[in-house]
């Protein structure tokens, strides 16, 4: 995958079991988000083979969507539409979407369901995010930094809703920057840098050595950095 | 919560889809101040000043009125097909909600017959504004079927290639310079794009300007509704600018 003379993703083979949760960690620039949007369809692989729940994300596009939901790291609703008029609009493009009151309810978002989306703070927006990537009761999330920017208690919630979706078969694969919620709740971690693979395995495996995962990631990424 | 988020994916059926996102776009646009003024305020002004400022203008015999209102109802599908709906979908583009619409069951194309469906029902409203304030005005339009048919045919037309332009324009450029260009288009049609002031008034320019889809439309609006001709070229020459025009936007227009 090239931006130009840039190489995004080089070689990179991963495969996620149905119903677990799935970090995907690298520094800045790693490749993180691009993976994310290959899967998702917005982009077009140059090489290489990309499946996702067996479908080809371009050119079964339309087959797909249906079936995943995505959390956009920024943006993705109208200025002027109010938050829970919002939802219910994406949920409305869904078969059988989750009651659109009580999941605003489980995000903290009740009390802003009447807010304009530009007068959401960005936790708040963050929360609309992954309320729209759930909300169509999909067969797998891509959630791009489901957390960032949020407080410890929104973030604490936003991790049960996590688990609560594997716990109901719901496969999610998670991009984040924080060591600490990959290690709470990935059942798999692959660790990219440079747009390729440098680690992969369980978080109990990947600090075997008694290091943490931070500086395992440190070390990792320095390392690929540096050779 | 438990068991809330089983998987039970899958798209509602497309007519609700295109339902759904058509309503929303017509709430959102109801609730814009700036398009609320392109699509009502600026036609009602163009509407009553022509009026008043026409009676001094040498029309061929037809009543001043009688040549105004036909061409503010074309400035109307004007300003809905190209000002709004570029505007709209380019700040569309900077908000990453297309990207966001991209990743749900929506389909493209039924974004498009949104678009379409919103476009339609608000020149329906326009309509409800301006013809009863151009019949109060004195306005004697021609109502046969051939008249009427040959508006509608002819606003059809007209939104389908200003549309197209709009969509070219919105998906190419950044959000605030499809406003700028999207506006700017908006005033040199208006003033100069034959919309209003029949083409045949632009001297040796208007054997160029009756060819623009702004005069094209506004001649064909003209001619249905004051002579009740079925303006068959204009609507032929308007669909091939919306060929055109969609054929370009098909090439150039990014989604986010």
């Amino acid at each position: 995958m090239r931006y130009g003379e840039v190489t995004a993703l080089d070689g990179l083979s991963l495969d996620v079991a149905q119903g677990t949760i799935t970090a995907v960690l690298g520094p800045n620039g790693a490749g993180k988000t691009t993976l994310l949007e290959t899967c998702e369809g917005y982009r077009t692989a140059q090489d290489g083979q990309v499946r996702v729940l067996a479908l080809d994300p371009r050119k079964q596009h339309r087959l797909l969507v249906p079936r995943i939901g995505v959390m956009l790291q920024d943006g993705g609703a109208w200025s002027g539409v109010r938050a829970e008029e919002m939802l219910r609009h994406i949920a409305a493009l869904h078969a059988h979407p989750v009651d659109a009151g009580p999941l605003l309810d489980r995000l903290g978002l009740a009390s802003c369901g009447r807010t304009p989306y530009r007068r959401l703070s960005g936790g708040e927006r963050q929360r609309l995010g992954l309320a729209m990537a759930l909300v169509g009761r999909p067969d797998l999330v891509f959630v791009d930094e489901p957390t960032a920017g949020l407080d410890p208690r929104a973030r604490r919630t936003t991790w049960e809703l996590l688990r609560e979706l594997r716990e109901d078969g719901v496969t999610v694969v998670l991009t984040t920057h924080y060591m600490d919620e990959a290690e709470q709740l990935a059942d798999q971690i692959f660790v990219i840098d440079h747009g390729r693979l440098v680690a992969s395995g369980p978080p109990a495996e990947l600090t075997a050595d008694g290091r943490s995962l931070e500086d395992v990631f440190l070390d990792l990424t320095a390392r690929e950095a540096g050779g | 919560m438990s068991g809330t988020f089983a998987p039970r994916p899958g798209a509602a059926p497309l007519p609700a889809m295109v339902r759904a996102q058509a309503w929303m776009e017509i709430r959102l646009l109801l609730r814009n101040g700036e398009q609320l003024l392109l699509a009502l305020v600026i036609p009602l002004v163009v509407l009553v000043a022509g009026a008043a400022g026409a009676r001094a203008l040498d029309v061929g015999g037809a009543r001043p009125i009688d040549t105004v209102a036909p061409g503010v109802l074309a400035l109307a599908v004007m300003s809905t097909s190209l000002t709004s709906l570029a505007i709209a979908t380019g700040f569309e583009r900077r908000y990453g909600v297309l990207k966001r619409l991209g990743a749900s069951p929506l389909p493209r194309s039924g974004l498009l017959a949104a678009k379409v469906c919103a476009i339609l029902l608000v020149e329906l409203l326009q309509s409800a504004v301006i013809v009863p304030t151009g019949l109060a005005l004195g306005w004697r339009p021609d109502l046969s079927v051939a008249a009427v048919a040959g508006a509608a045919g002819v606003a059809a037309a007209g939104t389908a290639a200003f549309a197209a332009l709009g969509l070219l324009i919105a998906g190419t450029l950044r959000a605030e310079a499809t406003l700028a260009a999207a506006n700017l288009l908006f005033v040199l049609f208006m003033i100069g794009g034959g919309v209003v002031v029949p083409s045949r008034f632009y001297g040796d320019a208007g054997a160029l300007v009756e060819w623009l889809p702004s005069a094209l439309l506004g001649d064909g609006m003209r001619g249905a509704l004051v002579s009740g001709d079925l303006p068959w070229t204009a609507i032929g020459v308007l669909l091939a600018w919306a060929a055109a025009g969609t054929f370009a936007t098909m090439r150039t227009f990014k989604w986010e």
